[in-house]
């Protein structure tokens, strides 16, 4: 069990994490970024993993939340794919 | 106790992979890292093996195997449409969760409720407007804004009652309310304005796992909800700027337009696709403005191959400028044109390609409007006024590849229409750009 001002300052930390990685993006892989950052967002799946509710609704929330995860992963790996195709031609 | 460890590896790595999309090169292993790092935290959660763990691996494989089939299925026309429907699954898995810890009675689960039912019926409207569904598009809501506020109002009296009487009926009604909540504030805005809405419900999604983490004691879905929630901010708030607007103004003053403004008087001149590519073949140098009319009608192979031939063949310099807001993502143009082969090094931003134009021969622009459009520097009066917009009209002729003179999403005229250096090219964006193509082969 952790403290709230302990959950509390990973919070605070963790925006200003979030403000500058985000800030240094180039603007030419926004849409990728965007995939990607969707699909890290069904973290919300370990929610439900590890949560105390009703297994019913557990198990429709990991369905869900993994729908969401690994179809994220797979439209930004072939959005990044195609950035790479050139990169290596180039 | 591992777990804490486990997660801070992960957190470590998904910070790794968003700052390693600061270059293309580096993005696809910024990836890789992401995924481990991702599959990592999903798996240290079974140890120790929850409740009925057979259960939740087989909803974690089948949700796993539909989502990548679609993510690797699906077209790339219709990429954004798939972001938004793919944010909506989160939001819905948030609801879930919310749902089956009710008795925890937790005012930061009902947060996390709240705010994935509306991550999830706002994405779900926001996919079908993408996906073009005609019934979406062309609603308008009377008294939009104040219906938002009272569903807001009753949202947040029911969550109270909720917690007054702890009765799991008030929390269905909140959620309820949520949902139709999320509805009301996406239906009204337009397609131009869908980049800002995709990136604010991205930002929404993140918030949810910082409400589930808060009520959980989760310091990972805490650290990394913050960081997706902040980003998707300041995603927005990049278009946002780049549109000259505000998340105020846009959720509560959404200007709709249904009215389609035929030509007026005025004549604008058209050209034929043989002419444009005689100017184009006799030009030094050339750059290409798309719009979401390039997307609309998948024009960018014919656009590069013209590139191409202008290049080699009649060694013009060619490059391609975008606007933030171009196309219905964040960073839409330049997907589409890393589809069809362009170099990342021809592609350019705003504010690095505008100064160009004055000594630009042809600007090239193919299924954009509003983002060229002089009126938002010179007409204070227009609704534009103000945004940023790449200056096309100071280069020595314009050529405009578009359906007709109809005005863009914001309904205003185009000035530069009317220019006596614009030419019109009329037609589907591939088809003209295609024949463009044909000519200059020859």
């Amino acid at each position: 069990m952790l403290f709230l001002s302990t959950l509390i300052l990973i919070f605070i930390l963790s925006c200003f994490v979030g403000y500058f990685a985000i800030l240094r993006v180039t603007p030419a892989l926004y849409s990728p970024l965007m995939s990607f950052s969707n699909a890290i967002s069904g973290i919300v799946i370990i929610g439900a993993i590890t949560g105390y509710g009703s297994d019913f609704w557990n198990f429709i929330a990991v369905f869900l939340a993994s729908i969401n995860i690994f179809g994220g992963f797979a439209v930004s790996s072939r959005m990044l794919n195609m950035f790479k195709k050139k990169g290596t031609k180039k | 106790m591992i777990l804490p460890y486990i997660y801070t590896i992960s957190i470590c790595a998904l910070i790794l992979a968003i700052r390693f999309m600061s270059s293309p090169r580096s993005a696809h292993s910024g990836a890789i890292i992401g995924i481990f790092g991702m599959i990592l935290a999903i798996l240290s959660d079974f140890i120790p093996l929850p409740q009925h763990f057979i259960y939740l691996i087989m909803a974690l494989v089948c949700g796993a195997t539909i989502g990548i089939i679609a993510g690797l299925k699906i077209k790339i026309s219709s990429l954004p449409q798939m972001v938004a429907i793919l944010n909506g699954f989160g939001g819905a898995a948030a609801v879930c969760i919310a749902a089956g810890d009710v008795h925890m009675f937790s005012p930061s689960l009902d947060c996390g409720g709240i705010i994935g039912a509306i991550t999830f019926s706002g994405s779900i409207i926001a996919f079908c407007k993408l996906h073009g569904f005609s019934f979406f598009q062309k609603t308008s809501i009377s008294h939009h804004t104040s219906i938002n506020f009272i569903l807001l109002l009753l949202t947040v009296l029911s969550t109270i009652m909720f917690h007054c009487h702890n009765e799991p009926l008030y929390f269905s009604v909140m959620i309820f309310l949520s949902l139709l909540l999320g509805v009301f504030i996406v239906l009204p805005i337009g397609g131009a304005d869908m980049p800002i809405i995709i990136s604010t419900l991205n930002a929404c999604s993140g918030w949810t796992s910082v409400a589930i983490g808060f009520a959980q004691n989760n310091l990972l879905l805490i650290s990394i909800g913050a960081i997706i929630g902040v980003g998707g901010i300041v995603l927005a708030n990049i278009m946002i700027k780049a549109m000259n607007t505000s998340l105020i103004k846009l959720f509560f003053h959404p200007k709709i337009n249904n009215q389609t403004t035929d030509s007026p008087n005025k004549l604008a001149q058209s050209i034929s696709p043989q002419d444009a590519a005689f100017i184009m073949q006799n030009s030094a140098k050339i750059i290409i403005v798309p719009g979401f009319g390039m997307a609309a009608a998948s024009a960018q192979h014919a656009l590069k191959n013209m590139a191409d031939l202008l290049r080699n063949k009649f060694s013009v310099d060619v490059k391609y400028a975008i606007h933030p807001v171009a196309g219905r993502m964040p960073g839409h143009m330049n997907v589409l044109l890393a589809e069809a082969n362009v170099s990342y090094d021809e592609v350019f931003e705003l504010e690095d390609i505008n100064h160009e134009f004055s000594e630009t021969d042809v600007a090239y622009v193919i299924g954009a409007n509003d983002i060229t459009n002089p009126d938002a520097r010179t007409n204070q009066s227009s609704p534009l006024y103000g945004m940023p917009i790449l200056e096309v009209s100071k280069a020595k002729t314009v050529f405009f590849i578009k359906r007709s003179l109809k005005s863009g999403y914001s309904g205003v005229d185009n000035p530069l229409f009317f220019a006596p250096n614009t030419y019109m090219l009329y037609g589907d964006a591939k088809k003209v750009t295609e024949e463009i193509d044909k000519f200059l082969e020859q």
